[in-house]
């Protein structure tokens, strides 16, 4: 895609410009370390630029290369540096869109530092004019990479024996309306949700210290409701306390202050940036305190599939980083969501090991190198009445999340919860019985229903609620049958 | 108070068939099966007393039912018992289900103390009313 040379070139390091493809960067040949970083990028070359040298440049401008030939190249070990494409597909059903599998050296990257990973990765190549778009689809990051970062904190074991909770899905609820409560009459929704059933509640993302509620008043009303709610049922409960702050000085003041209340668990937005999430993952393993990441932002870069990042490479980021919880979709809610690319991420967070599944995106296996586990979350535009699809579709390990299915039941608040709480033990009784519970989910509610009256009003309010809506973000590969 | 500590504590106690059905599905997936019982049900208190040894490689749900029943023989009405399943998969290692099968006659609940402090810091204890007495006599 460069302009060729004015006259003709002699040796690869005489001054002048040429085809990335020709600088190094791309190798068909190649085979891949067990210690090479892998990416996998969607690109999308401007009419008239030829894929390979396309996805020649991406490896080039994402590793050692700039437009010119550089004569000091030849001060390094340069061949060992030089990111290789050394596969390119088109897209399944796709017009001029290709994936370029990408494999950069291990010493390319500095240990224990999403910063200096997503820089080198992301840090340049997606403004690149030739291309028109490009996506970060998935990476394969290397055991003994993986194993330079400690991972979350607390993680899904550890979680379920301190909250003492097993068996099946927590329950949380977003505190709504998500602005404008004072912390005495937010307190009193932690409350009522809490004591109604809910083992969790939580600040939204944009809950941090607004003239309308300042975060230590926040604080201290929410631990109120939280204890009074534990000595209500005998239960432990939660409520995320948001942290999220301008500077890493007042995530800190904020952190300390709910480890000084006693709060099991805070709260930090994707938005505050890798390094801060890193910072206060290392603080939460000093605390016993259990992390949970709210995705805040993500789909500017992670809903279109023609470019940005995928949110599956999110996820392995934010596992390395260190959280304990992440948002990862609900699949039947509000929010975007395929059940296969959801699948994907779910997978990304709780397995040890994730083989390749081209059919929910996840192009690399990735060993996880005994990493604790992430629970995932799902939460926006869920109710109870879909039980059986959520318990079908995420499992039991994972945080089902209630806001508006709680707060609005037409009961009160702690009906919703209790009507929550009451369709998911059902369901895992009915699923542990060895019943057909997703086939049975409506009969084995409307049955849990006769002997709680909140469980039945719920499913009149919300039964005809469903957001079918066609995702944008699925994957490209469909498994086929075929004859061996 | 109900105490809602276990996986099933918001449905209707689970009947005999219930539970065999629940333990079934944990010998079917391999965990060991634990019977304990506790009266203090604190929250916080975590090692209830073991009734016998976590029962390994079982194959009945009978034998986890016979010793229910004798565990409800001597505590039944005067402790809560409840039923766990051990997983000893690699990164597990950790329960996978824990209900409670008994409860005692009167749950009488838990108070909450506040103790005020600088800063409008409050310290919460919870204590249970049945706890308060001495073992043997709390319910």
């Amino acid at each position: 895609m460069n302009a060729e040379p004015q006259k003709p070139r002699s040796g690869r390091y005489d001054a002048g410009v040429m085809k990335y493809k020709d600088m190094g960067y791309f190798d068909l040949d190649y085979l891949p370390k067990d210690t090479d970083v892998l990416a996998v990028f969607r690109i999308t070359p401007q009419d008239g630029v030829d894929a390979e040298e396309a996805a020649a440049a991406v490896a080039g401008e994402s590793s050692t290369a700039t437009w010119t030939v550089v004569w000091t190249d030849r001060l390094t070990a340069s061949e060992k540096y030089r990111a290789k494409c050394y596969r390119v597909d088109p897209v399944p059903g796709a017009d001029n869109q290709y994936f370029a599998y990408i494999a950069y050296d291990l010493d390319l990257f500095e240990e224990n530092s999403i910063v200096n990973l997503s820089a080198s990765v992301i840090g340049n190549v997606f403004g690149f004019k030739p291309l028109k778009a490009l996506r970060l689809e998935d990476m394969r990051l290397p055991i003994a990479y993986v194993k330079t970062y400690a991972g979350p904190p607390t993680g899904i074991v550890v979680e379920r024996e301190r909250l003492d909770k097993f068996g099946r899905p927590l329950l949380g609820a977003t505190v709504k309306p998500k602005l404008g409560l004072s912390g005495r009459n937010y307190g009193r929704v932690v409350y009522e949700a809490l004591k109604g059933g809910l083992d969790f509640t939580k600040d939204d993302e944009n809950i941090n210290s607004q003239s309308f509620m300042h975060w230590r008043d926040r604080f201290l009303y929410c631990m109120e409701a939280v204890n009074r709610a534990q000595a209500m049922t005998g239960e432990i409960k939660g409520t995320y306390l948001n942290v999220s702050a301008g500077d890493m000085e007042q995530i800190y003041e904020r952190a300390e202050f709910a480890k000084q209340l006693g709060s099991t668990i805070i709260m930090i937005d994707l938005v505050i940036g890798y390094s801060a999430i890193q910072s206060i993952s290392r603080w939460c393993r000093r605390n016993d305190m259990i992390l949970h990441l709210h995705r805040a932002g993500h789909s500017t870069y992670t809903r279109q599939k023609s470019h940005g990042v995928s949110f599956r490479v999110i996820a392995k980021w934010m596992r390395l980083a260190g959280v304990d919880h992440i948002h990862a979709g609900t699949v039947v809610g509000k929010l975007e969501g395929d059940p296969a690319t959801t699948r994907g991420y779910y997978d990304i967070c709780r397995e040890a090991f994730n083989p390749q599944a081209l059919q929910h995106g996840l192009f690399f296996d990735q060993d996880w190198g005994g990493l604790r586990r992430v629970m995932p979350v799902a939460s926006g535009g869920i109710h109870a009445g879909q039980m059986h699809q959520l318990l079908h579709h995420l499992g039991e390990d994972c945080v089902l999340q209630f806001g508006g299915g709680t707060i609005g039941h037409p009961m009160g608040i702690a009906a919703g919860a209790t009507a929550n709480r009451v369709a998911l033990e059902a369901m895992i009784l009915a699923r542990n019985e060895g019943r057909d519970y997703l086939a049975e989910g409506p009969a084995i509610l409307a049955a849990a229903a006769r002997g709680c009256t909140p469980l039945a009003q719920a499913l009149e309010v919300w039964k005809d609620v469903t957001f079918n809506y066609t995702s944008t973000d699925s994957p490209d590969f469909v498994p086929s049958v075929s004859v061996a | 108070m109900r105490l809602t500590q276990g996986t099933f504590s918001f449905l209707p106690d689970l009947t005999d068939a219930q539970i065999g059905a629940q333990v079934a599905y944990c010998l079917r997936n391999g965990w060991a099966v634990n019977l304990e019982f506790a009266d203090d049900p604190h929250p916080r208190n975590t090692y209830w007393e073991m009734w016998g040894q976590p029962m390994f490689d079982l194959k009945d749900p009978a034998a986890v039912m016979y010793e229910l029943a004798a565990c409800r023989k001597v505590h039944g009405g005067r402790a809560y018992i409840r039923l766990s399943a051990f997983d000893a998969t690699a990164g597990w290692e950790s329960l996978r289900l824990s209900f409670i099968t008994d409860r005692p006659a009167e749950e009488p609940g838990f108070g909450l103390e506040r103790q005020e402090a600088g800063g409008r810091n409050i310290r919460y204890t919870a204590r249970s009313y049945a706890a308060n007495k001495p073992v043997g006599e709390r319910y």
